[in-house]
């Protein structure tokens, strides 16, 4: 979806405020979101792009405060959206009846590996990559309603495949969750100023991860 | 920060902080999770998961070229045994700064970081400021930060839109000939393995 999420190329936004001796967290709760929202991607609640796609879902009000904010609204979102419990147990902040069982249990102490370790993204696949390193492709101009990672600022621009990263969860179709549907994956390398016009700074050169669907061969 | 300190009128706890406490208590009390689970998660970002791992990375590279030929080939593979728990996940990418290269790396569509070597991201990386200017505008960024780099230098922008995830290599710093990979880490910054600063020089307070 073109949301507030897609923000490459925005202005508006002011300076990047880098802060001396940062803490990990501002507040005792960021880390409290922040664990409870790992622990219910873990135990297999919802996957990370249904995650990040209910970020997106989230109106541009909402989506533009502060990140562990994001974090709780998509929290509470998903864990409705799912079936993990219900509106009026979110509004009471109390359970009123017996949840489901996430598909890997009750997520314990044990468990902590898969928190701190992440996940393999690549898929088995029995289809070439349409593309080899070198190849020139234009990112697509579409605008999917849902869930997709091509950027806004690269649809319509011819860049360079630059890397292949094999086969991986196309995340446009597990964020609707429609499965896997594993994708071949490129890095590819744009022109800072094809991107931004004839005054963009000459010596800029950026890359996305673009999935093969997203892409389509360029003279 | 939009009801950060509104206070609630029967309690100490501001609307977000009951808004978590309702959040914990709903997963505990449905069996998804216990509190100690929680807490372990918490600790294990606050104390054991941080940029350390990434500077004995990068200080490894400087001082081992056969590990810095590895960690650009495979970083993943490279990078495992750096790990908390002996293991780093999937899908790492190292890029060299050089003479000619400064890498920059950014998530314009969310804050995608490589927590496995650098913890949790700093709120300037999941800022709008960084995440909307780092694709158009880099050098005028990396001012903000200090950062003035040569006009000649190519700016390599790297947009962590799928879970590709990069660790930049900076460039080891001048006056360091002799010095063991401990002592290099020390000069390691945050910031210079994500391409908004460089290391520290020798001699400069850490």
């Amino acid at each position: 979806m073109n949301g507030i999420h897609d923000m490459g190329g925005m202005d508006g936004f002011g300076k990047a405020e880098p802060e001396e001796n940062e803490p990990v967290f501002h507040a005792p709760w960021e880390g409290a979101v922040m664990a409870a929202t790992r622990v219910m991607g873990a135990n297999g609640g919802w996957n990370i792009d249904q995650g990040r796609y209910g970020i997106e879902l989230l109106p541009p009000e909402r989506y533009l405060t502060s990140y562990y904010h994001r974090w709780l609204a998509r929290c509470e979102w998903a864990l409705v959206a799912y079936g993990y419990a219900d509106a009026d147990e979110i509004a009471a902040g109390r359970s009123l009846r017996p949840g489901k069982t996430p598909p890997r249990g009750k997520f314990t102490v044990a468990d902590l590996g898969r928190v701190t370790r992440r996940g393999t993204f690549y898929r088995e696949t029995n289809t070439a990559a349409k593309f080899a390193v070198g190849d020139r492709v234009r990112a697509r101009n579409i605008h999917p309603k849902g869930h997709t990672r091509l950027p806004r600022y690269v649809r319509g621009h011819v860049g360079v495949v630059e890397r292949l990263h094999g086969c991986q969860v196309f995340p446009d179709s597990a964020a609707m969750g429609q499965g896997d549907n594993p994708q071949w994956l490129y890095t590819v390398r744009f022109d800072g100023r094809d991107l931004w016009g004839p005054d963009a700074d000459p010596t800029v050169v950026v890359s996305v991860e673009a999935f093969e669907p997203y892409l389509e061969a360029a003279t | 920060m939009t009801d950060h300190d509104h206070r609630h009128a029967s309690s100490d706890l501001s609307e977000t902080e009951l808004r978590v406490r309702a959040l914990q208590t709903i997963l505990i009390d449905k069996g998804y999770t216990d509190a100690a689970a929680l807490d372990a998660i918490v600790e294990t970002y606050e104390q054991k998961i941080g940029p350390h791992i990434g500077a004995r990375v990068v200080a490894r590279a400087w001082t081992d070229p056969a590990f810095r030929k590895a960690l650009l080939s495979d970083a993943t593979a490279a990078v495992a045994p750096f790990g908390h728990g002996g293991t780093v996940g999937d899908h790492l990418v190292a890029v060299e700064n050089t003479p000619e290269r400064h890498n920059m790396v950014v998530c314009t569509l969310c804050s995608c970081y490589p927590w496995d070597v650098l913890g949790l991201p700093p709120v300037w990386y999941k800022s709008f400021a960084y995440r909307s200017r780092t694709v158009k505008e880099p050098r005028a960024v990396l001012r903000e930060f200090g950062l003035i780099l040569p006009e000649r230098i190519e700016i390599r922008v790297w947009d962590s839109t799928a879970e590709v995830r990069y660790l930049v290599l900076p460039m080891r710093p001048a006056g360091t000939e002799g010095w063991s990979e401990e002592k290099l880490a020390t000069l390691v910054t945050r910031d210079s393995m994500v391409g908004t600063g460089l290391p520290r020089s020798p001699g400069a307070r850490p």
